[in-house]
């Protein structure tokens, strides 16, 4: 499998989602905000968390429009794998990539901690190797992580079986509790929590493994 | 006349414009003010101060040069009253590579690697802004350790508040926390460790301790001394503006009530510059185009320049005009003096220029060739051809004065009088209700303790642990000080600081490896400050002499009073170890059926404990002993059977009864001790640890003690749901709310 990693000069989990990629078999490559052009025979993209353009004007909002983006948006039209995680996923809803936005948390302050995450789907190239409803442990860590969308938006979510995760105990005032939400091709996968940093147990949890695993595997594959 | 609002330089995609309009209203004029006796004073000279200035240069000084000696001979930049002392200090051992008077200090951990910290405060800043305070706070000593080539991978922050119920503590607590994790959280690096303390005697000085490490490969550390006459003096990073102006003066003096005045004196901080200045800085070190690098920090241009000078017997010429500025009209004086932040000063290879430029565009930072090096021993500012200021540069540095300050000897303690019993299960609930000894996650959860996905330990339990990343390795770290112990002993509590600092490396199994001193004071004018001064210097000397954990790095900051009132002393220690393989680390938990196996030996020392203050509201007795052959020997035992030991902890602020609740908690699992005696309980006696093991490790950690005289006791068992000491107990899930909840009561 191969895949990308996009820097923006803000990013700072990108070298972490490079070590999570490889861990998992994955041939990575990381991707400068400037260039116009993803690398040739792509399957996956990842952005990264961090503070891409600082969060100033809005998280996110200004790394949208940058050369790469457009890149970006091309390849999931294309039909190809996108993940973005934390920072990555406000990247993802400006590009409209997702549904929904990502608001300040409710509580109005940074919030790092490991949380507890119900594994809403089983049907998608990332949430695979999970069992439908298990719950899994990986941290969280932002500031503006409270998801919003339309009351339309959050029902075709639900019909149509894309949010991928939930919080169990609603850290951030989501609505609907939802922590992760899947595109309609289900490529596409926008996550607050960071499944890259559950990756060793020694670090408290291994349950970020799996998403990794299943996505490499499944890539591999096709 | 009227300041411009500053607007963050961020890089743009190209599709992305925005249009700004700036309308500016200011007098063109200005002449630079006339010297007198009361402008000198404004500078913190003092008229001796002044005196010496004439002598070394021979004449009136410019309005310039007035700004730029007060800038280094300032108490925070030329260490003028502690200087004496702290060269008495041990800063030498065979795993130190490089002491004090560099950026930061650094340390070998082996395999060609280095780690490369520093603590600096940001107390007066932080008190008078508390949000941009303590962030720029977070950017100075992570700025220190990039400049020196090393990728910081840990930072931690000791902070000191007034009372809660003080009507400044609580919007303080929520803009300094809240600034500590806005810039490092954004800059990408773990805070992964730290203190909160609450007491009145901070009600007017908060205290913010920035502690920051970093990872570099011992061939690749880069110095601040300039080498090579005519070579380019180039400035990277954010552009100059007049935030910040007099900050470093501003730090050397007490407060009074014209404080709010002083605001303008605060850095503002940009930690998205700050990360790509980062990244810009070690890529450019890569190229080899560094000869000597210095980030611009307090006194910012001035004492950046002069370092770099004076380190490298050259002198420096500057061309003012070429410096990047983001407000109009700036003069010679303010840009000397401004302290804005994420800005760097570096003298780079001619020949190597062309590589240097790409790495600034890449990462879209304003960049500048702004002097360069001259043989003659002279600092030479000019702006638009106008000489601004000339002065000998050594003696700018070199010369600065030098205090032997008068001081006297703290008197010893009143002996402590009678401690009532109290029921044990009351006296731990008191303490753990209060801010000072309830979890702290309100804090540390703004933190991002996480990023660059190598925590093993993330802050609420001892010492904190990050691994080096690619290797079997990690660190430890920690940071601690008992200012009430320091007040009532400053000899005993200096060595407790560093104590301390040395167990809970070691209960997390790191082998102590250096420390780095922040001490902060009141007014070293006085004596009997001076005197917990020198105290204090004394025992952390003593300490890390014996403890084999030399300073290589430090700060001092003095003047910590308003309106004649002083803090309590608190020189913080930060405190660095190694784990030579993080499969070895103990972080594991205590467990149903565990053993609670105490190390050292307790005497019920109650003097100035936390018990006394919390619940009995008395600061009153002595400081407890510290015997640093016994830490030696019961650290050095913890380490070498690391292997019988699941959990461990230190034994320090609330004594058996809080660890032994501590580790409790942490696991979720009850416990029980045997005793419910107050002073065995609440004792803080130091050189002691909590070992939570299974029976079969327990013998042999047992059996280990005996031969090797080392004093340990099974004192309790953990398992159940409740805490009990003695025939006294309760639920720990109700012990446990209570912990939780504490600090969020007190503070929001």
């Amino acid at each position: 499998m191969r895949a990308a990693v996009v820097v923006f000069p803000g990013s700072n989990c990108d070298r972490d989602m490079v070590v999570a990629l490889r861990q998992s078999g994955a041939d990575v490559a990381k991707v400068w905000h400037k260039d116009a052009d993803l690398p040739q025979g792509l399957d996956l993209v990842a952005v990264p968390g961090g503070f891409s353009f600082g969060d100033y004007l809005r998280c996110g909002a200004i790394a949208a429009q940058s050369p790469i983006c457009r890149a970006v948006v091309d390849h999931a039209n294309r039909g190809g794998y996108v993940l973005g995680v934390c920072n990555g996923f406000q990247v993802l809803s400006e590009t409209g990539l997702v549904p929904g936005a990502l608001m300040r948390n409710s509580g109005l302050k940074f919030l790092c901690k490991t949380v507890g995450l119900t594994v809403e789907t089983q049907d998608s190239a990332f949430t695979a190797a999970y069992s439908q409803g298990s719950e899994i442990q990986v941290p969280i860590a932002h500031h503006d992580g409270n998801y919003y969308a339309t009351e339309d938006e959050l029902k075709a979510l639900d019909s149509e079986d894309r949010v991928a995760f939930r919080y169990s105990d609603n850290p951030n005032g989501s609505m609907s509790s939802i922590a992760g939400v899947l595109s309609a091709n289900r490529r596409v996968l926008g996550m607050m929590p960071h499944p890259e940093r559950a990756m060793d147990a020694q670090m408290g949890s291994a349950d970020g493994q799996a998403l990794f695993r299943a996505l490499v595997g499944q890539t591999t594959q096709a | 006349m009227q300041h411009l609002i500053a607007i963050p330089t961020f890089p743009l995609p190209v599709n992305f414009r925005i249009r700004v309009q700036i309308c500016t209203v200011r007098d063109d004029n200005l002449q630079d003010p006339v010297i007198t006796p009361d402008l000198i004073a404004a500078h913190g000279l003092s008229p001796d101060e002044y005196d010496r200035i004439l002598e070394i240069i021979g004449r009136d000084p410019s309005f310039t040069e007035i700004g730029i000696f007060s800038a280094m001979w300032n108490e925070h930049c030329s260490y003028k009253s502690s200087k004496k002392w702290l060269r008495t200090l041990p800063t030498e051992g065979p795993q130190v590579i490089c002491g004090p008077g560099e950026n930061a200090g650094v340390v070998d951990i082996g395999d060609g690697q280095a780690v490369i910290f520093k603590m600096e405060s940001h107390n007066h800043p932080s008190y008078i802004e508390p949000y941009q305070g303590a962030a720029t706070g977070v950017g100075g000593i992570l700025r220190d350790v990039f400049t020196m080539g090393a990728r910081p991978i840990a930072a931690m922050n000791s902070l000191s508040f007034g009372s809660p119920d003080h009507p400044k503590t609580k919007s303080l607590v929520s803009g300094v926390v809240a600034g500590v994790g806005g810039y490092g959280n954004c800059f990408g690096v773990p805070t992964i460790g730290g203190e909160v303390r609450f007491d009145p005697a901070y009600n007017g000085n908060c205290l913010v301790n920035a502690f920051a490490a970093g990872l570099a490969d011992t061939d690749k550390i880069f110095y601040s001394a300039a080498s090579g006459v005519g070579m380019p003096v180039v400035y990277l990073g954010a552009k100059t503006g007049r935030d910040g102006v007099g900050g470093a003066t501003m730090a050397s003096a007490e407060f009074d009530d014209t404080i709010e005045d002083k605001r303008p004196t605060v850095q503002v901080g940009d930690p998205f510059t700050e990360k790509r200045l980062m990244e810009a800085t070690l890529e450019l070190m890569a190229t080899g185009a560094v000869i000597s690098i210095q980030d611009m920090g307090a006194a910012g241009l001035t004492c950046s320049a002069v370092e770099m000078g004076d380190k490298g017997n050259l002198g420096v010429r500057l061309d003012l005009e070429k410096v990047p500025t983001r407000e109009l009209n700036m003069t010679a004086y303010e840009m000397m003096l401004s302290e804005s932040q994420e800005r760097m000063l570096m003298v780079l290879k001619p020949e190597l220029e062309e590589q240097a430029k790409a790495v600034f565009d890449k990462w879209d930072l304003d960049f500048a060739i702004v002097g360069e090096t001259i043989a003659e021993d002279r600092f030479l500012i000019v702006m638009n051809g106008e000489v601004k200021a000339d002065l000998p540069l050594k003696a700018l540095s070199g010369t600065a004065p030098e205090y032997d300050r008068p001081w006297v000897e703290t008197p010893a303690a009143e002996p402590l009088g009678d401690v009532p019993h109290i029921d044990p299960i009351d006296g731990l609930k008191m303490l753990i209700s209060s801010p000072n000894y309830a979890a702290k996650q309100w804090v540390y959860e703004q933190y991002d303790s996480q990023v660059m996905a190598d925590s093993l330990r993330t802050p609420g339990m001892g010492s904190g642990i990050v691994r080096v990343h690619g290797t079997q390795k990690a660190l430890a770290f920690t940071s601690d000080v008992t200012p009430r112990y320091v007040a009532a002993n400053p000899f005993e509590g200096g060595k407790q600081a560093v104590a301390e600092g040395y167990r809970n490396l070691t209960a997390v199994g790191a082998l102590p490896l250096a420390t780095t001193d922040n001490l902060n004071f009141g007014n070293p004018e006085k004596p009997e400050i001076m005197g917990q001064f020198v105290g204090a210097i004394k025992g952390i000397g003593a300490a890390v002499a014996a403890l084999d954990m030399p300073i290589v790095s430090g700060n001092v900051s003095l003047y910590n009073e308003t309106d004649g009132s002083g803090i309590l002393p608190t020189p913080t220690i930060g405190a660095v170890g190694l784990i030579a393989d993080a499969d070895d680390a103990i972080t594991g938990l205590a467990r149903e059926g565990h053993m609670a196996i105490l190390i050292g030996e307790t005497n019920g020392h109650l003097g100035q404990s936390a018990l006394l203050a919390e619940v009995f509201n008395r600061v009153e007795g002595d400081a407890p002993p510290v015997d640093l052959a016994s830490e030696k020997k019961h650290g050095e035992f913890i380490r070498t059977n690391s292997a019988w030991v699941t959990a461990c902890s230190d034994l320090s602020d609330g004594g058996l009864a809080l660890a032994a609740f501590e580790m409790a908690e942490a696991a979720n699992v009850g416990v029980s001790l045997d005793t419910e005696g107050t002073a065995e309980l609440f004792g803080e006696d130091q050189a002691r640890y909590l070992v939570a093991c299974n029976f079969d490790q327990a013998e042999a950690l047992l059996a280990a003690a005996g031969n090797l005289g080392v004093p340990a006791t099974c004192v309790g068992r953990f398992g159940g749901t409740q805490v009990s000491f003695g025939a006294q107990q309760t639920e720990l899930s109700e012990l446990s709310t209570i912990f939780r909840n504490s600090f969020a009561d007190a503070v929001t």
